[in-house]
């Protein structure tokens, strides 16, 4: 059953300024609206719980992207249309990308925002892992300032974050360091338009004398967070890519992460299917180093 | 703000009105603009057959608060015949059975639409793409992208 439109409020303030003194005041009341493809589907089931709506869509102190020498800096308020139309990010940070072509469909990418997404904390947004594997940086805002704090220290448990109460996300910033020839990601759906993923693995990676040099591994929907799979990382680094190593790594990755049955998909499955989505990231990373060698 | 006013324009025509702030974007071309070509299907942003393009960019209407289309330039499927002739994109879908029960035509025309409008000669696998967000469940699609492929084709197409 819907929601009755009629008992909500909203406001759209003119300025970034202005939503954060409107937070300020009272923190508790208001909840922060960008291009409501959450939230709005929320109302349309009758299950939008907040009933004092302040929309940030439009405020261009949010909507940008902008590249210095160190870092690109993505607004918080940037679609994931934005994201795709981005020439530094397509040729620096492919797979954030390729996550953003492939959260929803056109319609849903052009309303769709970056800080919302990470913001609503599903364990099974498309964004993060890309976000996690580049080591990005979260800044957040409120009336008292800014703070900028490492993005795998935002997510505290299931849809909790360390955000405080009048705080939004105003930025993420991607460093520019040197871009590891291996980039993996691949999202397990029931289909590539729309679906949310059952699994999806985020990986880059680079070999040299044989062995795995640097390696980052992140992963959506096999826990209740978007996380780095650290100890999968540990049981690689320094290592050649046998199959023992391999085997090694594919059993620290299921120990590590703590997939569930539910509405989308099964334990099970999921668990089969991401350690095999890390097994294809190591094929892809081994045949760098026989590439490199020749 | 319980109630907003709200201007905007659709299909060139301004309309001012008053409406909860958070009323769906969807509801109010249908209820107090009476533009029925935009249909309401699964209201979860999941099947496009709400699509209408905003400032020229398509969207979900069942996922707009009406507030943050103020000021808007809307476009719905009334906009696309020009008085009273059709718009290749329509003549084509009728043409090459691009619909059949009708309920995702409107939106499956509006992303064709923006699709068409940034991309004057799209691939297959863009009209595939463009129109991925948007489910038919009569025609197996093959006929619709047909019908957007032959939009592109026809030699009337910088009228469309």
């Amino acid at each position: 059953m819907r929601s009755n439109a009629n008992e909500y409020a909203m406001v759209a303030p003119a300025s970034l300024r202005e939503a954060l003194q409107l937070l300020a005041q009272s923190p508790d009341e208001w909840t922060p609206i960008a291009g409501g493809t959450e939230l709005m589907v929320a109302l349309g089931v009758g299950r939008l719980q907040s009933k004092k709506l302040v929309s940030l869509w439009g405020l261009s102190e949010l909507r940008y992207t902008v590249a210095s020498a160190n870092e690109i800096s993505i607004g918080a308020g940037a679609t994931f249309t934005d994201i795709r139309n981005d020439k530094i990010i397509a040729q620096e940070f492919p797979l954030l990308a390729l996550a953003a072509s492939w959260t929803g469909a056109i319609a849903n990418q052009n309303r769709g925002t970056l800080g919302g997404n990470i913001v609503n904390a599903s364990p099974a947004a498309d964004s993060p892992p890309a976000l996690l594997v580049y080591q990005a940086e979260i800044e957040l805002v409120s009336a008292g300032g800014t703070r900028r704090i490492p993005y795998k220290d935002f997510h505290l448990g299931y849809k909790r974050t360390v955000l405080a109460p009048g705080e939004l996300v105003k930025a993420v910033h991607l460093p520019r360091a040197e871009k590891l020839p291996v980039q993996y990601i691949r999202k397990v759906g029931t289909r590539n338009a729309m679906a949310i993923s059952k699994v999806e693995l985020a990986a880059v990676g680079a070999m040299r004398s044989g062995k795995v040099a640097e390696v980052r591994i992140a992963a959506a929907s096999l826990q209740e967070i978007p996380a780095r799979l650290l100890g999968t990382e540990a049981v690689l680094l320094g290592q050649p890519l046998s199959a023992s190593v391999v085997d090694a790594a594919r059993k620290a990755l299921l120990s590590e992460t703590k997939p569930i049955d539910d509405i989308r998909s099964t334990a099970n499955y999921r668990a089969q299917v991401a350690a095999n989505l890390l097994e294809e990231f190591l094929l892809q990373l081994a045949a760098s180093s026989d590439e490199a060698r020749v | 703000m319980k109630i907003a006013k709200i201007s905007f324009t659709v299909n060139g025509k301004p309309y001012s009105l008053e409406a909860p702030p958070i009323k769906r974007l969807l509801d109010v071309l249908r209820e107090d603009l009476a533009l029925t070509g935009t249909k309401e299907g699964c209201g979860e942003g999941e099947c496009g057959s709400c699509s209408v393009l905003m400032n020229g960019v398509l969207v979900n209407s069942c996922l707009v608060p009406v507030l943050q289309a103020q000021g808007a330039e809307l476009l719905t499927v009334e906009g696309l015949a020009n008085h009273g002739k059709l718009a290749v994109l329509q003549q084509k879908f009728l043409e090459h059975g691009g619909a059949q029960c009708g309920i995702c035509t409107p939106g499956m025309m509006m992303a064709a639409e923006a699709l068409l409008s940034r991309n004057a000669n799209p691939k297959l696998e863009e009209i595939r793409e463009g129109l991925a967000g948007n489910l038919c469940r009569c025609t197996g699609y093959m006929k619709i992208f047909e019908s957007v492929n032959q939009a592109i084709d026809s030699a009337e197409k910088t009228t469309r």
